[in-house]
């Protein structure tokens, strides 16, 4: 099943309660998602600064800080539960390859200069509580709560699939061709960390991006790409995209006022969003792709 | 009476629906804060007035009996599924598989129904004034479903004895589904539907009829080596 969300926000006016309006959304969707959770929050870009997003799991946080200044010079560590978000000017090529080499047994859920991603096992009320997303301020975000169906319950199997510098997806439903396209884009230099179809949308989606086609491009193409059942919202730093496969079994419902845009799989996950009852809310139609801010 | 979710459990609120306080004989309800809350009235089987103030999620009064609903917002996926009688009126949109399987009643619905409304109906007259997504009347079999707007790919596939009438484009039509010629009983029957749902903009000359080709579904005899 999976419930999947999404707010962008068109104004200021509600930068400051991004994360309140994305948890409150996650919490409404704990019925079709239970067994995980995950969200990627945008904050405005800083230039020149690389934020990676990590799971640290078990390891202890003051080992990892005492290690990994040993290989970055005066990294910026921010700890939420078993996620740490490291601030640094050094590229991404370099900092993969040392955590990589250097820690195993952390993994990489994403990276760029505006997206932080959390993802954990576990009840999406807790999960939110735990990586205190409330207090979180942004542009716009993305949230899934995940109800397993190919792939373990596991936070590799989790959402959002972040497989790009600032980019990240979020899936209801299931894809039938996710194999083969994997075994493709691997041929094309696409790295891939679990068994999960999501992740293998995630990354059509990056390879297509990273041989500059438009994000509208590559989701009109991933329509016949992409066999299976789903809604898809990717995350770019200036926006997200939606888009229904041609059946459409996979439900999303839109409410746009003046100052944001909100996506849901229900109704029920934006009841409590300001302005609600007086927004523009229509299902996203099947096989069309829809974009606010790319 | 008002019902408020915000302050009642939906579990609550069906409750005093579906089993009526005899006393006080109460059979107006007003219902707010519905907050897109799933099986909203549903299994309602007495006469009483109903208005949701604000947009309800999943088979909103699916199985309803007699009862007469009005939901002021939107509706999500398979609103009135399976209602027997009464009426129900959606001034917002619908999601897909409005009135699905449903026997009897009337469904009124103000803004559009995606995809599969009327999915496999069986005697539920269906109104919708703007338009239908794709596989509408899917496999549907008796009923009257009717679209003052357009309708999407695939309408009426497989269908049975239902008659879809259609006043805009529609944009291809599914397995065994035809245009049928509109007689005289077509008319007064598209007519009456019409004045129901207050509907005096559009005459019923200016929709098209559409049904089966009964190819599909009917046995011939001379076929029986196949089987």
């Amino acid at each position: 099943m999976c419930g999947i969300v999404g707010i962008y926000l068109k104004t200021k006016k509600f930068e400051k309660s991004l994360g309140k309006m994305l948890s409150g959304m996650l919490n409404n969707m704990e019925s079709r998602g239970p067994d995980s959770a995950g969200f990627a929050i945008y904050k405005n870009e800083e230039k020149k600064i690389f934020k990676y997003s990590l799971c640290i799991g078990n390891l202890d946080f003051k080992n990892f800080k005492k290690k990994i200044s040993k290989l970055i010079k005066k990294p910026k560590l921010n700890q939420y539960s078993d996620h740490v978000i490291l601030k640094t000017p050094i590229e991404p090529k370099t900092v993969i390859k040392i955590i990589n080499n250097s820690f195993p047994e952390i993994s990489l859920v994403g990276y760029g200069n505006s997206i932080e991603i959390f993802k954990q096992v576990g009840n999406p009320k807790d999960v939110v509580k735990k990586f205190k997303l409330d207090s979180f301020s942004g542009t716009h975000g993305i949230g899934h709560t995940r109800m397993a169906t190919e792939s373990a319950i596991t936070t590799d199997g989790s959402h959002p699939y972040s497989t790009g510098k600032d980019e990240c997806l979020v899936h209801n439903g299931s894809l039938s061709n996710h194999n083969n396209l994997r075994r493709e884009l691997v041929k094309k230099g696409n790295i891939f960390n679990s068994e999960n179809d999501t992740e293998v949308a995630a990354g059509y989606v990056s390879n297509s991006l990273l041989n500059k086609k438009s994000l509208k491009d590559t989701l009109v193409s991933g329509l016949k790409d992409l066999d299976g059942f789903y809604t898809f919202i990717t995350g770019t730093k200036k926006g997200f995209a939606v888009v229904r496969d041609e059946i459409a079994c996979k439900p999303a419902v839109i409410a746009e006022t003046k100052n944001y845009v909100a996506i849901a799989s229900e109704f029920q996950a934006m009841a409590h969003l300001p302005d609600v009852n007086s927004a523009k809310i229509f299902e996203p139609e099947p096989g069309i792709v829809y974009s606010w801010g790319n | 009476m008002k019902l408020d979710l915000k302050k009642l459990k939906l579990r609550e609120v069906n409750e005093k629906l579906q089993i009526l306080d005899r006393k006080q004989n109460d059979r107006d309800f007003t219902i707010v804060n519905p907050e897109g809350n799933h099986a909203l009235c549903a299994g309602l089987t007495e006469e009483m007035n109903i208005n949701i103030k604000g947009h309800v999620g999943y088979y909103c009064a699916g199985m309803n009996q007699k009862a007469q609903i009005t939901i002021d917002g939107n509706v999500g996926t398979g609103v009135a599924e399976n209602m027997m009688s009464g009426r129900v009126h959606v001034k917002g949109n619908a999601s897909q598989s409005a009135g699905a399987t449903a026997h009897g009643g009337l469904l009124i619905i103000d803004g559009d129904a995606s995809s599969r409304c009327g999915i496999s109906m069986k005697g539920i007259d269906i109104i919708v004034k703007g338009s239908v997504g794709h596989m509408s009347g899917f496999m549907s079999q008796s009923g009257n479903m009717v679209v003052c707007g357009d309708a999407g790919e695939a309408l009426g596939d497989s269908l049975y004895e239902t008659n879809i009438y259609i006043r805009g484009k529609v944009k291809s039509l599914g397995a065994d589904c035809v245009e049928k010629k509109m007689d005289k009983n077509h008319i007064k029957k598209l007519n009456l539907l019409l004045k129901e749902a207050n509907i005096k903009n559009y005459k019923a000359e200016s929709f098209k009829r559409y049904g089966s080709a009964r190819k599909l579904y009917n046995f011939k005899i001379d076929n029986v080596s196949s089987y």
